[in-house]
């Protein structure tokens, strides 16, 4: 299994400067990807232009959304901005897709949520068109764009998954629930006939040592209020010691996953040297 | 800290009392509505594991629950004039008074505060507390303070049913099913001490109605149900205490605190009846909620910590128990069945209990089980010592015999010229035999060029294309004892797509061609819309799967499947999704039925008369206005009437918007209402992934088949 780290781009005191840092320090370092999360009605930078940013200072690592909300966005632009990231980093782009969790985004971009899953679908389709067709370009470095990834619960999100993409994006918990939506996610691709195996890739978030543990539940409490009181399930279950992340990595593998890619709570870059000094020690 | 509880039962009781012993300077007070004696309901029931629980976390109250219950082994299931007894179920039983008691009584001896007779409405009388426990139950007020927070949900459940006591003394768990002019009624008794029992009686609304116990009083419904139970109860009573008829309700909900107010037990959670298990819930989430306010000095972290750990189990309880009440709404689906396949499929109706626990807890009725399956043994015999578990038992439709239950499907080939596929097939269908699997099926072969799905995808419509599927019949039947089947199709609307590797339902870019449907209606929003059929379409159509079913015998197929499902051309003549006719072909289930019936009954005039027919068929379209699996159990029966001898129930892809759970096993209640409904034996699919659950399903009379997916 590999292992991504996120970039703090929603972190309390998350700046410019420390993400392109990060950034470079994790292209050298033991990680697989850099991952985004995605929300309009919230702090964070946007996650293609800080993924742009990244694909401008790193050379080999993947870049990742996780999840990237797609209903909010009109598709052809989407399909130009996803396109030109791979031309910044080619073959290094991996886009997962969801509709998200929350309403207030929709609300902000003036979107109504209620057709969100419908319009998810038709960007999925209509993003391999684009891409395809070549009358928008850039042409992505391969003929089939980049690799796309949906998220999800719901069976729709199975079904949708298994439709249009290659892979499937989980949202986080326990190693028990991965696996469980790694049981689904294969049965709506066995059902829909598709050749192979999707790929999986699952998430979680992390904060070492005692202050930053600290620190970084106050973050998950803070981004997470929406959920009313599953935040502070969210914030307890956040990877505060060396022992409870090589827990997660191992449950995670045996579960079937591809990729864990591990989201920093706290804006400091000592976070992600602790987190490969943890995987150099796995 | 001062704790408060609202609520004397056993949730909030035990609570009051380990929360006091783990804390002897904590201030506990329980306040009841009712008076210390007065309690509803007659037995509980405890599993072994629940009752280690109680022993560690409060060995003096456990000892004397084990001085008054009543304890049983075997499970009895009263069915058709037959008496099933199964062995290996421990079971402990209480009377809920009796429970209620030593609970008082230890709350006193450590200094808990009990108030009785007191109602409340609101906290104010617990304004000094720092930790409210709401345990008032499922109609407690508590919950409803934070409507926000708990987000509480209801399911009323149809069937009524009524708590009785009796002062039978049963010696096991005891089902009983009694069919009379009303309906079919069943009971669910169980011992909790020398002399009674609890004694449910449970029955759907018509039988209800139709019996007149929606007017029936309490004394009127006993009479009712004494008669009825009568040769079980032997002479003796039935016993009331404010057993009314009631629906039962499960209730979720999805956060179980809120700043310093928690729910316990049927409070927060409720698991019907039928798995007994609502105290045993109910205390453990007292245990558990007691650990974690020891281990974390913050309430909130607390309070989480203790949803973290019970919200998991509650649910995979709650899960089960919707199963189970599933099972008997719906029992009379049943009733047909042998006892002791009555009986099996009755243990594992959960789906907790697999083949494989209950051959351990009870290998003498897996093993009765077994030998009914393999040579329809009568279970009053003894069985054999030695018998092939369900999954090898044989399985013959019409002359094809199939040497075991399981079927494994050829891959998709893709890179055909004109219908002839490029790889051959033979090592193809020789490495599915392989498998093991007693019955190989094709994937979807097209009846005629417009009708592959892409221009690589097989046909059997030329001449040429007998000798590739010979050679792949040849290899079966040379390499296996496995018999093989042709599913035979048409595209209809998803043809003329790319190979999947590229995507699914992508329109060929180059070489497409104008695909024909029920209606002019595109499968995917961007698509290229299909020709509606019209004219001689329909009598081509036929006559094309006329010839391919005359080129399958001369292939020697042992089994023709027609493919009326995952919305190709006759799924699509079933959905109203995908069906917009106006003519005798679309509107009523009746006609969007008419083609695909005129098919299959012209195929099995070509078909000889001692080859099976089987149908893999669209049972739900798992959109908004789609097909539903009761239209399902009409279809399949229309289909056996024109002589299906096998339906392969699929789900959820006439329109790209289709979906289904996914979850395990997720076929079988389709195949299981198609199977015991329109009677039609039936194949099962959908995330079937060990032995274990095949030999369940088969077992259990769920379907004939599985198609395993490893």
């Amino acid at each position: 299994m590999r292992v991504g780290v996120g970039l703090p781009t929603s972190t309390a005191n998350a700046t410019g400067e420390l993400l392109v840092e990060w950034a470079r320090r994790a292209d050298g370092g033991p990680f697989n990807s850099l991952g985004v999360v995605d929300r309009v009605a919230y702090r964070n930078l946007e996650p293609l232009v800080a993924l742009a940013a990244a694909a401008a200072v790193t050379r080999r690592i993947e870049l990742l959304t996780m999840v990237l909300i797609g209903p909010l966005r009109n598709p052809t632009l989407l399909a130009k901005q996803l396109a030109s990231i791979e031309v910044l980093a080619p073959g290094r782009l991996t886009v997962g897709l969801g509709v998200g969790a929350r309403d207030d985004d929709y609300t902000v971009a003036e979107l109504d949520p209620r057709r969100r899953g419908a319009r998810l679908a038709d960007q999925l389709e209509l993003l391999r068109t684009v891409w395809e067709a070549g009358r928008v370009g850039p042409r992505p470095s391969s003929p089939a764009g980049p690799r796309i990834l949906v998220g999800g619960g719901s069976g729709q999100a199975f079904a949708r998954m298994a439709r249009y993409a290659d892979g499937y994006a989980h949202g986080g918990g326990p190693p028990r629930a991965f696996a469980s939506a790694v049981s689904k996610a294969r049965a709506a691709w066995t059902e829909a006939g598709r050749p192979g195996t999707p790929l999986f890739y699952g998430m979680a978030y992390f904060a070492l040592g005692e202050e930053a543990a600290n620190t970084g539940a106050a973050y998950l409490r803070h981004y997470y209020a929406f959920t009313g009181p599953f935040a502070e399930k969210v914030a307890a279950a956040n990877l505060t010691s060396p022992g409870s992340i090589v827990d997660m990595l191992r449950g995670y593998e045996e579960a079937g996953c591809d990729q864990l890619v591990l989201f920093p709570t706290v804006s400091e870059l000592e976070q992600l040297d602790r987190l490969g000094e943890v995987l150099a020690g796995r | 800290m001062k704790y408060g509880v609202v609520g004397g039962g056993p949730a909030g009781l035990y609570f009051a009392l380990l929360s006091r012993k783990a804390d002897p300077s904590a201030e506990v007070r329980v306040v009841e509505r009712n008076a210390p004696d007065a309690t509803f309901g007659w037995g509980v029931v405890f599993s072994e594991e629940t009752l280690g629980a109680l022993r560690d976390a409060d060995f003096e109250s456990y000892t004397q629950i084990q001085d008054s219950f009543a304890r049983w082994s075997a499970i009895d299931i009263h069915y058709a004039g037959a008496l099933i007894r199964s062995r290996g179920h421990v079971f402990t039983g209480i009377s809920r008074r009796v429970l209620l008691g030593i609970l008082q009584r230890r709350c006193l001896e450590v200094g808990v505060e009990l108030r009785f007779d007191t109602e409340l409405h609101d906290l104010a009388a617990f304004d000094d507390c720092d930790l409210v426990v709401g345990a008032d139950g499922v109609n407690g007020f508590v919950r409803g303070l934070s409507p926000e927070t708990f987000k509480p949900a209801l399911h009323v459940h149809d069937t009524k049913y009524a708590w009785f006591g009796t002062d039978l003394p049963l010696d096991a768990f005891t089902f009983i099913f009694r069919r009379n002019e009303h309906g079919l009624f069943q009971v669910h008794a169980y011992p909790f001490d020398a002399r009674t029992s609890t004694f449910i009686v449970e029955c759907p609304q018509d039988a209800f109605r139709r019996a007149g116990l929606d007017q029936a009083g309490e004394a009127a419904s006993i009479a009712y149900c004494e008669r009825l139970f009568e040769p079980e109860l032997r002479g003796h009573r039935l016993l009331s205490n404010r057993s009314l008829w009631v629906s039962f309700a499960t209730l979720r909900s999805a956060a179980w605190h809120h700043d310093r107010v928690v729910l316990l037990g049927d409070a927060a959670h409720t698991a019907h009846f039928s798995i007994g298990s609502g105290t045993k819930l109910a205390m453990e989430d007292a245990i558990a909620l007691v650990d974690s306010l020891r281990r974390h000095r913050d309430l909130e972290a607390a309070l989480t910590d203790y949803e973290l750990e019970r919200q998991p189990v509650v649910e995979r309880f709650q899960e089960a128990a919707l199963e189970s009440a599933a099972y008997f709404e719906h029992v009379s689906r049943y009733e047909g069945f042998a006892p002791i396949q009555f009986a099996f499929n009755l243990l594992t109706r959960s789906r907790r209990i697999t083949y494989v626990n209950l051959s351990v807890r009870d290998p003498v009725l897996t093993r009765s089980v077994d030998a009914f399956l393999a040579d329809g043994r009568r279970p009053d015999r003894e069985p054999p010592l030695v018998a092939v578990p369900p999954l090898f038992a044989p399985f013959s439709i019409r002359s094809a015999h199939l040497v075991n239950r399981v079927a494994a499907a050829m891959p998709a080939t893709e890179d055909g010229v004109d219908g002839l596929p490029a790889t051959p097939l033979a090592p193809l269908s020789a490495s599915a035999a392989a498998s093991g699997a007693g019955l190989v099926v094709t994937e979807m072969v097209a009846v005629a060029a417009e009708g592959r799905i892409g221009a690589g995808s097989p046909g059997l419509y030329r001449p040429e294309h007998l000798y590739t599927w010979k050679e792949a019949v040849a290899a079966v039947h040379d390499s296996s004892p496995a018999r093989i089947g042709l599913l035979l199709g048409h595209a209809g609307r998803r043809g003329s797509t790319r190979p999947r590797h590229q995507g699914i339902d992508r329109p060929l870019r180059q070489g497409g061609w104008t695909t024909l449907a029920a209606s002019a209606v595109s499968y995917t929003p961007r698509g290229v819309a299909p020709r509606a059929m019209d004219g001689d379409d329909f009598t081509r159509i036929k006559a094309a799967f006329v010839t391919a079913a005359e080129m399958a015998v001369e292939c020697g197929f042992d089994l023709l499947a027609l493919d009326a499902g995952l919305g190709y051309l006759l799924a699509g003549f079933l959905s109203p999704l995908a069906n917009r006719r106006a003519d005798v072909y679309g509107g009523s289930l009746e006609n969007r039925l008419r083609f695909p019936l005129e098919v299959a009954a012209a195929v099995r005039g070509a078909w000889p008369s001692d080859r099976p027919m089987a149908l893999r068929l669209n049972a739900a379209d798992g959109t908004v206005g789609g097909v539903t699996l009761d239209d399902a159990v009409l279809m399949a029966a229309a289909f056996r009437e024109r002589g299906c001898d096998l339906v392969h129930p699929v789900l959820g892809q006439t329109t790209p918007d289709g979906w289904s759970d996914y979850g395990r096993a997720f076929g079988v209640p389709a195949a299981d209402r198609v199977r015991n409904e329109a009677h039609v034996p039936a194949l099962a699919s959908g995330n079937i992934t060990s032995a274990d659950e095949v030999n369940t399903v088969v077992a259990a009379g769920r379907a004939d088949l599985c198609l395993l997916a490893l």
